[in-house]
């Protein structure tokens, strides 16, 4: 990937939040980048930092408590960190969208959806009121609600449809990136696979860019070509989809895939990665995952490992694995 | 939405009989003879029979009852004063216009010194202005009215000399009195608007506001203080129900001749009649305000709307 085409480049981003316990280290020294025209799929259990660092790319960090301690984020070539609020906003929205994860609370309850919509529009395109509102008429046939309920309050509608109401907020304005937090996660199956085609669709209508935030494998599989892997803060792997999911490196990411129940096999019960998540005020010395690794050396406790380059375009932060990889050994 | 009014105002029918039940059988049951007391300790036995008897204080309790019911329907009399002798529906009617004019004046200060400060609380939670904020807000709270009441007075009236001690005619008489009865409100509205807006403020609609690209100003101005004022109409629509019937002790400090007044002063005398209809008419207001409350609360919360329909 030649830096032309490098359209969000997240360089060392460290995000706390002060807590009454101590400091939570929520994204702790995280290293990313997104080509444009790609999807990437953000992977990580609850508490990883995947949401929080789709807010910091927002700057929408609930400050207090949290802040973003250090890093870059580059995005077009500018580090959005350095820009003021005022600069800030003429992104939010127009540049990079987020889609919310819970449909049922992002929408607000008093305000009627073709005026939410018809907002995202007036603030980033030079249209009169009632324009805004045709196009944001326009917007909710596109993620296939009729027109004439544009004049309805969001609890008219069912959370599949209010989640196209936010996708249509989302897209409104023609973002470059798309950040998508988990968009289904309070959708049932079969609502969460239209929601999905839906936005696969929208997708390349308009050709934007997408962060997936999501702790569904078979979901990154279907929708993404990037894939990071977070754990504890940190991007632990990051690869094209294909040759992460064939060839996993890092033991957390081994873990994972190991823990998805195979509908050929019949198991009593699923692997499971040992131990829990670390507690984010305490994080372990070195790799954070070291101390529910069954190949951990004295290495892994002292020194934070670096990502390190598998194969081509695949990256591990554990050069343990990285190495018997390359060495064509099996990884257990 | 008429069919709900309608409704709404047909189940009055019930709550009135029930309160007029309610203060009929307790001010029957009170010890003390309002003919006595309304003839006076000199008054012969032969005068208060005769009283008694005009007045159908020796029927049985339901026919009294009965008749007094009868009459409030189909005549529209409430009876008349025993002490000032005029019709009680007269008397209630000369004195609202002050209880009215005290409450709306307390409950607009409340709203318009207690919502901005909830909001400002909120937005900078645990600043010094949230938290000098929230110790008057907890001194207004605790101070009984007629401490705060005489308190004033003393300082504005007796010392300073800027305003007037009594009375309700001009508007500078009006302005210790309002003060007084908002105290509390100015309270109870802060508080709720804080609590209510913060609650608010950590909603995923105003995350999803600002994700827009929304100024902060707007986000807490529209976004959030529509859905934050819901809880607050409720109070205030309370409050202002509690100003128009409770406001006896600030009008009793402030000799201001309102409902309020004019009741403890029919409950001193025994004067049936007056307290009978005083509590009946506040009953009525108070449900009225309650409705109009309910309707406003319809026009903010959409939800609410769709229920009534």
């Amino acid at each position: 990937m030649n830096d032309t085409d490098t359209m969000l480049d997240i360089k060392n981003l460290t995000i706390h939040y002060e807590a009454e316990g101590g400091t939570v280290h929520a994204v702790e020294g995280l290293n990313l980048t997104l080509g444009r025209g790609e999807s990437l799929g953000f992977v990580g259990e609850t508490g990883a930092g995947k949401t929080t660092t789709a807010l910091g790319i927002m700057r929408l960090i609930p400050n207090p408590p949290g802040k973003i301690k250090s890093g870059e984020i580059i995005f077009n070539g500018e580090n959005l960190l350095s820009k003021s609020e005022s600069e800030m906003r003429k992104i939010r929205g127009a540049k990079i969208a987020m889609i919310f994860q819970d449909p049922m609370t992002s929408l607000n309850p008093v305000i009627t959806v073709d005026k939410q919509i018809a907002e995202m529009i007036s603030l980033h395109k030079n249209v009169s009121k009632s324009e805004a509102l045709k196009l944001a008429g326009d917007m909710l046939e596109l993620v296939g609600i009729r027109r004439e309920r544009m004049h309805d309050y969001p609890h008219q509608f069912s959370g599949g449809m209010k989640q196209r109401v936010v996708i249509a907020i989302a897209l409104a304005c023609d973002p470059e990136l798309l950040i998508a937090d988990e968009p289904t996660t309070a959708l049932d199956v079969t609502i969460q696979a239209q929601v999905l085609e839906l936005m696969k669709e929208l997708k390349q209508k308009f050709s934007a860019s997408m962060i997936l935030i999501t702790h569904d494998l078979g979901i990154v599989a279907d929708i993404c070509d990037k894939v990071a892997i977070m754990y504890a803060g940190r991007v632990v792997e990051y690869a094209d989809k294909r040759s992460l999911y064939t060839n996993p490196v890092h033991p957390y990411t081994r873990g994972l895939f190991r823990s998805v129940p195979d509908i050929e096999e019949d198991v009593d019960e699923l692997p499971v990665i040992p131990g829990l998540m670390p507690d984010p005020v305490n994080l372990p010395s070195g790799c954070a995952f070291h101390p529910r690794c069954s190949m951990a050396v004295d290495e892994c406790r002292n020194s934070r490992p670096k990502m390190i380059e598998a194969e081509e375009g695949h990256f591990a932060a554990c050069p343990v694995c990285v190495k018997k990889f390359m060495n064509g050994e099996a990884l257990s | 939405m008429l069919k709900y009014i309608l409704r709404r105002i047909l189940m009055l029918i019930p709550v009135l009989l029930g309160v007029a039940f309610c203060v009929f059988t307790l001010l029957y049951f009170t010890p003390g003879d309002p003919a006595r007391m309304v003839l006076g300790d000199l008054a012969t036995d032969e005068a208060i029979k005769e009283f008694r008897d005009k007045e159908g204080l020796n029927d049985p309790f339901l026919v009294q009852f009965g008749n007094y019911v009868y009459k409030a329907v189909f005549k529209g009399d409430i009876g008349r004063s025993y002490s000032s002798k005029r019709p009680v529906m007269q008397e209630i009617l000369t004195a609202f216009p002050y209880t009215l004019k005290l409450s709306a004046f307390a409950m607009i200060i409340a709203i318009i010194i207690g919502i901005p400060c909830g909001i400002i609380s909120a937005i900078k939670q645990y600043s010094w202005f949230d938290t000098i904020t929230m110790i008057f807000a907890m001194i207004g709270l605790s101070m009984p009215v007629f401490w705060l009441g005489l308190l004033l007075i003393l300082f504005f009236a007796v010392r300073l000399r800027w305003l007037p001690s009594s009375g309700f005619s001009t508007f500078k008489a009006m302005i210790l009195p309002s003060v007084a009865l908002a105290a509390q409100s100015i309270s109870m509205v802060t508080r709720m608007t804080r609590s209510s807006m913060l609650e608010v403020i950590r909603a995923d609609y105003i995350r999803t506001a600002r994700a827009k690209g929304q100024k902060e100003s707007i986000v807490i101005g529209v976004h959030a203080l529509r859905n934050a004022l819901i809880p607050v109409v409720t109070l205030c629509g309370l409050q202002f129900g509690q100003l128009l019937s409770g406001a006896i002790l600030t009008e009793s400090i402030f000799a201001v001749p309102g409902v309020g007044r004019l009741m403890v002063n029919a409950i001193m005398s025994r004067d049936y009649p007056m307290v009978q209809g005083g509590v009946l008419f506040i009953a009525i207001t108070f449900s009225i305000v309650n409705l109009l409350v309910d309707l406003l609360y319809a026009y903010i919360d959409p939800r609410i709307k769709a229920e009534l329909k």
